[in-house]
């Protein structure tokens, strides 16, 4: 490990507060840090700086110090160094800290600056909230009651511009309401790296558009409608469907590679209306893909398992966990399981334990594809670190269950237990699942759950809680959104159940009680219980993995190993 | 106190019967000797003379040229870019095209002193959108001079070289601020750049130094290169050195443009002995003395206060007639000299119309970045559009005055100033008149002009 250097300190004055702050640190994140509020809107942390809608005006000075000698001026009246204060106003996200900075977020000048600029932008905005999507997150309302006048002295026209633009497939963009914050054009030029948004027109005229014959319809279009500070820019997926205040907001972690995007789940009454990212610094930064936002759909889909079913018959888990224990009494040492990278920690943990009551032996399905070099790696499982760090697998998996069909077809395996992978996907043929007896526990219906003699539906990832393991090896958390459809059963009690009806020692089936097992079991999670895990996650030793040959390849704020050597 | 005699430096050649913007009609009337003396001298000792000069620039900021070329990282290894901004666009001012339609190698030779004197390798004449036949002109010039071995490789058979481009701006007023100027160059909307961090002398062009200089100011140069810093700051009045071009436009017997030792001549030499005077049965009510951004001045008010005269503190108590054409007076009585366009209005004028006109040109102009002016300005010209059009209210003079009040000093770039500062100051001196305005238009007469 390469320890970081400690940052430059610069101790600036905000509001009558001293502060250290890291050297290169705008104003506005130094105010942050003092719990001083900046209001902004083009300014985005993790976009470059272009000062344009002034709102973020406050007042500066600097030390005052004779020109000659540079001995400090003392103020008589206050026995303090005196403070040369720039007579006009200066821009908080283009400007820098430097030593001895002194800021006035609350004097009349700021106040006044922010109040102009603030019915500005309200002349030529449609005002027309009670139908936005964005009423109840837009940095416009929440400003306007901050510095708005109350009344409008605007009696002109307003400028008509575009009101429903198809940006590209997920993204409608209504020009009227946007104040040309150019965020938008930002992000897809400097993250996305899809230069396809700019400005047309000029003055309060300039418009929003798409460069002639191009879409923006790249994977991560939907940032630009997390990061409009206004309802220029909306999802077509989540317009007009649900008032954001209504929402409960659930962290979560987005499971489609091992980036293991932060996210924030938005639900009401047991539905989810929509996945938005959650700032992490070391992951996601404030990003995630398009892909991934989604995956909520999978919540209702018409093939989401819903009932125990013993030989394709509807049955109860009870009598579903004793048709698994007979199977197990009447093949010793010809079971086989196959867990998943998109368990969480806790189920794999759980699933090891089944295969060493079983005295079975555990494979697990990869899923490769291309990555994209930012929020999508190439290991398309999100949790594969995670069945390494249990000790579920000592080796990468591959894509095909090749050793498990050879075995079947050797008649060494006659019973299968499958954890929300579909074994034709991975290989095995019709004939081969004809031939064993699978007990099946997952969320969806597939070739192998057909095939099943006992199928047990358990939970998606947005109605459970646990842990993910990242590739960076992050470990990381994901909260339970909603509740899971009637006749599902959360995968730690069924998996818990099949150890126990397995003949194994009584194992616990609830996060808490797995969490001990876990510290127990396992050095690397020895201090970590799952209510103290940080929100940003915990990174894990990687060194005892370093050798293995991980899929990914280089994607936002990670390097794998290969590379750096 | 008769008005002084006109002193042409820079249009020395303008109108000239017989004189023709060719390299040869240049060369005989002694062109380039300049350049050939130049680039044989420590370009050091040529920074030197212009710093001697006091040569303030003549776009219309008026910053000491010395002092911007000083400014210039020399340090980071990066080529130094020297770009001349002939994208003259503030009304009111028609000075640079004469130098580019009548004597473009002028330019060049002043051009390329700069450069030489910069070290610099490659310059750009980022000429106004709306002048092609003057970029023509200019490409013409640069190919002769050129071929005569005055730009190019190898200048006048020395080492060094540099080559001058002609640039056809994006004819856009904002393409004339220096950072704006720069986004164009480099193929973009000319949205001008946030400074700090983006100052051009060490972030311009291409992200390496460059120097921004307007047209007559790098024909002081030349000027400057051939007679030496001291003596072209014996011309005109300490602080304001050289010769001005006043181009004057509006209600004047013989509107044009003028050159005059800079401080020499007042106001109303100018206009009275110089232009003629007011037109027959007129007389003089307001005149805006820097290009349209500059604070307008009203005929009849009296300016009062004191004013360094060499080491003395003097009272001064001016009527607009009796200031001194020169940057720092007209600073001190509250507008500018800016780009010397001289707007002159008479009695005939109704104020609020030729603010509905400046607004309407400033709101068509903002870029759009920064909320104050891009809002702003529009809101201004709907405003003053409404009252000359529609429906004008007493009230609108306090609005007016409100709007403009928000936008300067909150802004990227100096737009936010000239587009705000005709309000305020048309409000300031005319305020009566746009209180009147509903009762004014209540007896206009049916046939007085429409508006554009």
């Amino acid at each position: 490990m390469i320890a970081t250097p400690k940052p430059d300190l610069v101790t600036v004055n905000i509001d009558g507060k001293e502060i250290a702050v890291p050297k290169g640190t705008n104003v506005i994140e130094a105010a942050r840090l003092v719990n001083v509020d900046v209001p902004h809107y083009c300014y985005h942390p993790k976009l470059s700086v272009v000062g344009n809608c002034r709102m973020c005006l406050i007042e500066m000075g600097m030390p005052a110090v004779d020109p000659a000698t540079k001995a400090p001026i003392i103020d008589p009246a206050t026995g303090k160094q005196k403070i040369n204060w720039i007579p006009r106003p200066q821009i908080g996200c283009g400007t820098n800290v430097s030593p001895g900075l002194h800021v006035k977020t609350t004097s009349p000048m700021v106040k006044d600056a922010r109040e102009g600029v603030m019915e500005f932008l309200l002349i030529n905005h449609p005002l027309d909230c009670p139908i936005c999507d964005q009423a109840g997150e837009c940095k416009l309302q929440e400003q306007s009651t901050g510095y708005g006048r109350g009344y409008s002295r605007f009696i002109e026209q307003k400028n008509v511009k575009p009101k429903r633009t198809q940006l590209g497939p997920r993204v409608v963009l209504d020009d009227e309401r946007c104040i040309l914050c150019s965020r938008c054009i930002r992000f897809s030029k400097e993250v996305a790296k899809d230069d396809v948004l700019g400005f047309i027109d000029r003055g309060s005229y300039s418009t929003l558009t798409c460069y002639p014959g191009k879409e923006l319809k790249n994977n991560y279009s939907l940032n630009t409608v997390d990061i409009c500070p206004v309802g220029a820019l909306t999802s077509t997926d989540f317009r007009f469907k649900m008032r954001v205040w209504f929402l409960k907001q659930t962290n979560s972690i987005d499971t489609e590679t091992s980036v293991g995007a932060n996210t924030v789940v938005w639900s009401r009454e047991g539905v989810i209306y929509r996945i938005t990212p959650r700032r992490n610094d070391a992951v996601n930064d404030t990003w995630m893909a398009d892909s991934g936002r989604v995956l909520y759909k999978q919540v209702q889909a018409a093939d989401r398992l819903t009932a125990v079913q013993i030989n394709g018959n509807d049955s109860a888990l009870d009598i579903a966990v004793n048709t698994a224990a007979e199977l197990f009494k009447a093949a010793p040492g010809a079971v086989a399981v196959v867990g998943s990278g998109r368990s969480s920690v806790e189920e794999q943990f759980l699933t090891k334990q089944l295969a060493a009551a079983l005295k079975a032996p555990v494979a697990l399905v990869s899923r490769v594809g291309e990555g994209d070099g930012l929020l999508v790696s190439a290991d398309r499982n999100p949790n594969v670190r995670g069945a390494l760090v249990t000790g579920l697998i000592a080796a990468l998996p591959s894509s095909q269950l090749t050793g498990l069909a050879a075995d079947i077809d050797a008649g060494k395996v006659r019973v299968v237990v499958a954890v929300n992978e579909d074994l034709s996907a991975a290989g095995l043929t019709a004939a081969q699942l004809a031939k064993v007896s699978v007990i099946y526990l997952g969320t969806h219906r597939h070739a192998t759950s057909d095939a099943a003699k006992v199928v047990i539906p358990t939970l998606t990832v947005f109605e459970k809680s646990g842990t993910f393991v990242n590739q960076q090896f992050r470990l990381q958390k994901f909260l339970k959104a909603i509740p899971g459809p009637v006749g599902a059963t959360d995968d730690l009690t069924a998996l818990a159940r099949l150890v126990a009806a397995a003949g194994g020692s009584t194992v616990a089936g609830d996060l808490t009680g797995v969490w001990k097992a876990l510290a127990a079991a396992v050095p690397a999670l020895g201090a970590v219980t799952f209510a103290n895990l940080p929100e940003t996650g915990l990174l894990l030793d990687a060194a005892p993995f370093a050798a293995l040959p991980f899929a990914e390849g280089e994607t936002l704020h990670y390097r794998p190993a290969a590379a750096t050597t | 106190m008769p008005a002084p005699e006109q002193r042409r430096i820079i249009f020395q050649h303008i109108d000239e019967p017989g004189y023709s913007n060719d390299l040869a009609c240049y060369v005989r009337h002694g062109g380039y000797e300049v350049l050939k003396k130049a680039v044989t001298r420590p370009p050091a000792e040529l920074i030197d003379e212009v710093k001697k000069s006091g040569l303030r620039g003549r776009g219309g900021a008026g910053f000491p040229c010395g002092v911007k070329w000083g400014l210039v990282d020399r340090k980071s290894g990066k080529p130094i870019y020297l770009i001349v901004n002939a994208d003259e666009s503030e009304p009111g001012t028609f000075k640079d095209r004469y130098i580019i339609h009548q004597d473009p190698h002028q330019l060049i030779e002043g051009t390329m002193i700069s450069c030489f004197a910069n070290n610099v390798q490659q310059a750009y004449i980022y000429i106004r959108g709306e002048f092609p036949h003057g970029a023509r002109i200019l490409e013409k010039a640069l190919a002769e001079a050129r071929a005569a071995g005055f730009v190019g490789k190898n200048i006048c058979g020395t080492n060094y070289s540099c080559d001058i481009f002609v640039h056809r701006g994006a004819g856009a007023y904002i393409c004339g601020e220096e950072t704006g100027l720069i986004e164009s160059l480099e193929g973009k909307r000319a949205n001008p750049r946030i400074k700090p961090p983006y100052f051009p002398a060490v972030l311009g062009l291409y992200q390496c130094p460059t120097i921004v200089n307007n047209v007559e100011t790098l024909c002081h140069v030349k000027y400057i290169a051939e007679h030496g810093g001291e003596a072209f700051a014996k011309i005109g009045t300490p602080n304001n050195t050289g010769t001005r071009i006043f181009c004057v436009s509006g209600h004047v017997q013989r509107p044009g443009y003028y050159e005059f030792p800079a401080g020499t001549i007042t106001m109303g030499q100018l206009l009275y002995e110089v232009c003629g005077g007011p037109l027959p049965g007129r007389k003089f009510k307001a005149v805006i003395p820097g290009g349209s951004s500059a604070k307008i001045l009203r005929f009849g008010e009296r300016f009062k206060g004191k004013r360094k005269v060499g080491a003395d503190l003097v009272d001064y108590d001016w009527g607009v007639e009796d200031v001194p054409m020169d940057f720092d007076s007209l600073a001190m009585i509250g507008t500018m000299g800016g780009s010397g366009g001289v707007i002159v209005m008479d009695d005939s004028v109704n104020m609020v119309e030729a603010l509905a006109n400046i607004n309407a040109f400033y709101s068509h102009e903002s870029c759009g970045q920064c909320t104050p002016c891009r809002e702003g300005s529009l809101w201004m010209k709907k405003i003053t559009t409404r009252m000359v059009h529609g429906q004008a209210r007493a009230e609108d003079a306090a609005l007016l005055k409100g709007v403009a009040d928000q936008i300067p000093g909150r802004t990227i770039c100096a737009f936010g100033e000239a587009c705000s500062w005709p309000t305020q100051s048309f409000l300031a001196k005319f305020g009566d008149e746009f209180k009147q305005y509903p009762e004014t238009k209540k007896t206009k007469a049916a046939d007085s002009r429409a508006l554009v």
